[in-house]
């Protein structure tokens, strides 16, 4: 294994924690659209939150995706063939959702119902799955000894996938309802405030039983004993934090933490996997490697290039961004776009 | 029904439905940016409520390119595994910088775009339109730089069963790239020309009082995008000229197949302009020929012959085999699709520089006679529709044309699909998606429809209504 091999496999780690940081409180807005709007205005003012920002918060799945395919092509190729019904499920719910924006603003107003549920319909399919199909493959899936996977629907949903995938949704939302208090005034505000409040008792529960299924049903805890307890301390530990922030109606730091248990999650993830890419349930000998999985050296030279000149400029213009959209949203959130 | 067909299928339904978007997008936004240049260096506020008005347009084309575009990048993993494995080291790296260049730029931008009217400088909100143009240039850029790699592979290796990426400078520098950017670029800013020109004349035809400054604003975007449209079907044809005379020495069964040539032509090769090959004897028929012309468009003079069908397919059994991976290999690509979208392209690309020659003449100033004959409106109202079929005979002689590689040369289309994919699972994804994007283009028509019952002038009063905000960190969020 070179370094520029174990560079990029974080790098990816680092994609996705960018994708989940983001993109994440996209879904929990979304979702909370159908269950914490109570009526058109309300709805346009949670929207109105996300509005300018969603997409490029989106580009970090592809990005994630695509530098997966640069670099590891042999992950890349197991994990999206061997996933196929659930990325077209994730695909269709990510389309239904990336339409509504723009689709419910030139709606007749009988119609914006329509695309208002497609969005919250969306915004959960897409982190429920993604949850699925990250937690079922670090428990192994049936792999053969080309990488290709002939995986049956009980080696996708499991107890295990399962609950992974809910507590990733439940995160994705308690983010989102973080993110609504910190960007608006009025009711919704003190509304999402409350809702997350009581929901982190629930988060609690769903962390404890994921943890000691993970701890039954992956080998995270036999190869890195340490990393795992300590990705999974800190998991509970921001949960921990984000809910007391959100009670003390400190909402930057709520959001900010809801956010750091996101990415101690994916943190977990890539810790365990380390230094495998898949696991093969068949076999040990099947496990797809950092080493046999990459790109040639001179391809990872070129992709660091790049990386190492690009997201520095990214990051800033994504931070500015934000700055020049900081104010909050009121209640009649009528105005420009959305 | 096998996953090869089923994943053709696919790809060719998801491509192009994309792509019906992408060239809309590229363009559309190109013609806004430049009114709204014209709106910031001369002050006439019409040019910004003209911006401010089509510009909604192409956020609605926007919303279903990006969607489409998803399906586009997991597409590779989830149905071509073995061809992401044997491509993945030459194919990911600029798939990546597209994402990270490109797609974080448009998406960013247009976010600030949209939402900034009122709250930034006019000089800062146009570079904002400028950064989403650039963004969906270099996003081209990047992707052909992959696809131009499929037609014409240079700069790598094969090794331990896959592509190897040895100079990625060759890869940028492949003179396929060149042609093929500049000549699809082109072809999506005349996409997005035609398309406002169209739109424009639909909008002057519908029965209804039009306000006299709505009926100024209408004017001076047929004359912008009938210029600009004249500007692009000219340099289209010089960029397809290019690209065709390049392709009779790198890809020769591709050129022979738009211009159905069976048999290699004498040293005058006549030019068919119509006609049908039988699939089963390779043969043609019906065909109206001119004496000489296709030696004067191949080689840009009167002599000159062209290699046939039947012979290419002879040298290419020789050259790399008559069976790959244990398949019998033929070399004929689908001629009667090749040559038919062929004249599909290029007759409405004729086309489009003629209507767009006669419509400037006819709304020169003083002499406005366009807006009063109904039927000229309605020509180039139709016209909106002819760049999506340009577009489409364009990639698929570009594709089709490729038959049997998927990497010329390399590595065939049989070797490329997931194997471990059912036919159960591509069979469902194919009626998934089919069934999503008839949905989306409905809704979407329906959507532009019902946004043109607006007019310049009311819809940039309507946005004028104000927002009150309030600063996030006033109350001691942190
Ligand atoms: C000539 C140009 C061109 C071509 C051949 C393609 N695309 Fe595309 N694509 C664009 C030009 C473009 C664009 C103009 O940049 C789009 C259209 C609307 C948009 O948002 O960006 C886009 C959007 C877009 C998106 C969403 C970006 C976002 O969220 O902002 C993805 C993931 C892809 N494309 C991926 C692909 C793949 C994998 C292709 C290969 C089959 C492909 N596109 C062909
Ligand atoms: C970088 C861009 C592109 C890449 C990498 C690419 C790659 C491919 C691949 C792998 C296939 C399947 C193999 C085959 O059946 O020939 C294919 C087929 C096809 N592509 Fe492209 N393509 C690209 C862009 C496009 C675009 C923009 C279009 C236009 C809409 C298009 C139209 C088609 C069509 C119509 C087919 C079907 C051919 C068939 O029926 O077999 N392609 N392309
Ligand atoms: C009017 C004269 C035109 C000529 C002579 C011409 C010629 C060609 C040729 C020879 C190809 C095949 C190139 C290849 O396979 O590599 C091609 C492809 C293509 N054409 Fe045209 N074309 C014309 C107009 C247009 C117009 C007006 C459009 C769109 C608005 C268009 C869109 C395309 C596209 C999208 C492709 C596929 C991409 C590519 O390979 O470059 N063409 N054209």
């Amino acid at each position: 294994m070179s370094v520029l091999q174990i560079l990029w496999f974080i790098l990816i780690g680092v994609l996705f924690s960018g994708f989940f940081f983001l993109d994440g409180f996209d879904y929990g807005v979304g979702m909370a659209v159908e269950t914490l709007a109570h009526d058109e205005k309300e709805k346009s003012q949670v929207i109105a939150t996300i509005g300018p920002v969603w997409d490029g918060n989106e580009v970090w799945l592809i990005t994630a995706g695509g530098a997966m395919f640069a670099s590891f092509p042999y992950w890349y190729a197991s994990l999206f063939s061997g996933y196929y019904l659930i990325l077209l499920l994730i695909l269709v719910g990510l389309i239904i959702r990336g339409v509504s924006f723009e689709f419910r603003k030139e709606s007749a107003p009988r119609h914006k119902r329509f695309w208002d549920v497609a969005l919250a319909l969306g915004s959960f399919i897409a982190p429920f799955f993604l949850g699925v199909m990250f937690i079922s493959m670090i428990k192994g899936m049936p792999i053969d000894a080309h990488g290709n996977m002939s995986a049956q629907f009980f080696d996708y949903f499991n107890w295990f996938s399962v609950v992974g995938g809910i507590a990733l949704t439940l995160l994705t939302y308690l983010h989102g309802l973080n993110y609504i208090s910190l960007k608006t005034v009025g009711p919704i505000h003190d509304r999402a405030r409350n809702y997350a409040n009581a929901l982190y008792w629930v988060l609690y529960v769903g962390e404890v039983i994921f943890a000691l299924l993970l701890l039954f049903q992956t080998d995270f805890i036999k190869v890195h004993p340490f990393l795992t307890l300590l990705c999974l301390v800190l998991i509970v530990g921001f949960s921990v934090a984000a809910h007391v922030s959100s009670f003390k109606g400190r909402e930057g730091y709520a959001f900010t933490f809801s956010g750091l248990t996101l990415i101690s999650l994916v943190a977990l993830i890539f810790c365990g996997l380390f230094p495998r890419v898949m696991i093969s349930s068949i076999s040990s000998k099947y496990d797809l490697f950092i080493q046999s999985a990459s790109s040639s050296n001179y391809t990872l030279v070129v992709m660091t290039i790049a990386t190492v000149i690009l997201v520095p400029c990214v990051l800033a213009y994504t931070i500015w961004t934000y700055w020049i959209f900081r104010k909050r949203i009121e209640m009649p959130a009528i105005g420009e776009g959305y | 029904m096998n996953i090869v067909s089923l994943a053709r299928f696919q790809f060719a339904m998801t491509t192009i439905f994309h792509f019906f978007f992408v060239p809309f997008s590229i363009g559309t936004v190109f013609v806004v940016a430049i009114m709204e240049s014209i709106y910031v260096h001369t002050g006439n506020a019409d040019y910004k409520k003209m911006a401010k008005f089509w510009g909604n347009v192409f956020l609605l084309s926007f919303a279903v390119g990006v969607v489409t575009g998803l399906i586009q990048e997991f597409q590779f993993g989830m149905n071509w595994s073995d061809y992401s494995r044997f491509m993945g080291d030459i194919f990911g790296a600029p798939l990546a910088f597209e994402a990270l260049l490109s797609f974080f730029i448009e998406s960013t931008f247009i976010g600030l775009w949209m939402f900034t009217w009122k709250k930034v400088g006019k000089k800062l909100h146009l570079f904002f339109v400028w950064m989403v143009v650039f963004g969906t240039l270099t996003s081209a850029l990047w992707i052909l730089t992959a696809n131009s790699f499929m037609q014409h592979p240079v700069g790598f290796k094969v090794e331990g069963g896959r592509a190897v990426m040895v100079n990625f400078g060759a890869l940028l520098a492949n003179q396929q790239l060149m042609y093929e950017y500049s000549h699809v670029v082109i072809g999506a800013l005349l996409t997005g020309s035609l398309i406002f020109a169209g739109l424009t004349a639909f909008q002057l035809l519908k029965k209804r009082e039009i306000s006299e400054a709505d009926k100024r604003i209408y004017h001076k975007s047929m004359r912008l995008s009938l210029w600009l449209v004249l500007l692009f079907a000219c340099l289209n044809i010089f960029a397809g000229d290019l690209q065709m005379r390049y392709l009779i020495k790198e890809q020769p069964m591709k050129f022979a197949a738009t211009e159905a040539v069976m048999k290699t032509t004498g040293d005058k090769a006549p030019w068919t302009v119509v006609g049908y090959v039988d699939p089963k004897t390779h043969e043609l028929k019906g065909n109206i020929d001119i004496p000489d012309v296709l030696s004067i468009l191949s080689y840009h003079k009167t002599t000159g012959s062209v290699k046939g069908m039947a012979e290419l397919n002879q040298e290419f059994k020789k050259k790399f085999g008559t069976k790959i991976d244990g398949q019998k290999m033929d070399y004929y690509v689908p001629v009667n699709t090749l040559f038919w979208s062929f004249r599909l392209m290029c007759g409405f690309g004729a086309l489009a520089a003629l209507v767009a020659l006669v419509g400037l003449i006819m709304t020169r100033k003083g002499k406005e006679s366009l807006y009063q004959h109904r039927w000229c409106l309605w020509v180039i109202g139709l016209m909106t529709f002819s760049p999506f079929i340009m577009n489409t005979a364009g990639w698929l002689i570009t594709e089709l044309g490729r038959d049997p590689w998927t990497v010329y040369g390399q590595y065939i289309i049989a070797q490329s699909v997931s194997p471990n994919v059912s036919v159960a699972s591509l069979l469902t994804s194919n009626i998934v998606y089919f069934c999503l994007f008839t949905f989306l283009a409905i809704v979407l028509i329906a959507l532009v429809v019902r946004f043109l019952r607006n007019d310049p002038e009311e819809f940039a009063a309507k946005d004028e209504v104000q927002k009150k905000t309030m600063d996030p960190f006033a109350k001691g969020a942190f």
